[in-house]
């Protein structure tokens, strides 16, 4: 009944609602995933790392891009669907085998005033 | 040398002990500073676990912000907390380890809001994540990520400068 709106102007939020704008419409939940695994190079440099220990750089960026991927796979279902906005987005982490984790985006699709 | 080479592994293990204690040591007592400095630099943005922002019906413009991280434990926490597991009881090289990633996370997540000139954020979530065992396994890494709503502050208050 409505264009598809484009997914640039998707208002993500995890708030169950958005300040001073009404929903109008809920669209069901939209989700989006990813499952990434680690580069065996890197993990070798990790593994030196984990003698001194501290932040594993590479990892955080591999995460990182990997929830910014599965954010955009659910913000692309919620433009498909003609939502504006999704709320009270989750993000779950899990690991599925050592060295690969699987990351979720969900939320719940609508259409704001 | 013969001596050297019958105990090599021995040896490894030693060197490998020492270099987690005192490097990683270092290492800890350095994050833990920059932590703190950052912390009394991010001081002026608060962050609540409160699902609703107190006026809901005021419109603000809302971002997303998140902040993650993921650290590994060093040789000798390993080694420690290895032995703790056969006695049981607290752990403290990882209440340590766990207490600067999540602190870490939240920094990063408070520094993301400010980028945006948000200085509220609401609905803050933290959750960990053990994505550590590589090929080799045994390589305890835990990923910390922080997540929340950042709202702009309303003109009438707050945005007078308090302090310089």
């Amino acid at each position: 009944m409505t264009s598809a709106t484009s997914a640039a102007n998707i208002l993500v939020s995890n708030l169950e609602l958005v300040p001073g704008r009404r929903v109008k419409a809920h669209l069901g939940v939209v989700q989006g995933s990813t499952v990434r695994a680690k580069h065996a190079g890197k993990d070798i440099l990790a593994g030196l790392k984990n003698i001194v220990g501290g932040e594993l750089k590479a990892y955080t960026e591999l995460m990182q891009e990997a929830r910014e991927e599965a954010t955009q796979r659910m913000v692309a279902q919620a433009a498909s669907i003609g939502a504006n906005a999704v709320l009270n987005l989750r993000y779950s982490t899990t690991s599925i085998t050592p060295g690969a984790a699987e990351i979720l985006a969900y939320g719940t699709a609508v259409v704001l005033e | 040398m013969d001596l050297i080479l019958e105990y090599f592994d021995f040896l490894l293990f030693l060197v490998l002990l020492a270099l987690g204690y005192f490097v990683g040591r270092m290492n800890e007592q350095r994050h833990y500073l920059s932590i703190r400095r950052r912390e009394r630099q991010l001081a002026n943005v608060l962050a609540f676990a409160a699902r609703f922002p107190p006026d809901p019906h005021t419109p603000r413009e809302c971002v997303l912000v998140t902040g993650s991280v993921v650290v590994s434990s060093d040789y000798f926490k390993q080694f420690v907390t290895g032995l703790r597991t056969l006695i049981g009881g607290r752990m403290r090289a990882y209440e340590s380890l766990l207490d600067r990633a999540r602190r870490e996370a939240m920094l990063r997540m408070k520094a993301d809001a400010s980028r945006h000139g948000c200085r509220l954020i609401f609905n803050v979530k933290v959750e960990s994540t053990n994505v550590g065992g590589g090929m080799r396994g045994g390589t305890a890494a835990m990923e910390v990520l922080a997540y929340g709503t950042a709202l702009k502050s309303l003109p009438d208050r707050s945005e007078a400068p308090r302090a310089a």
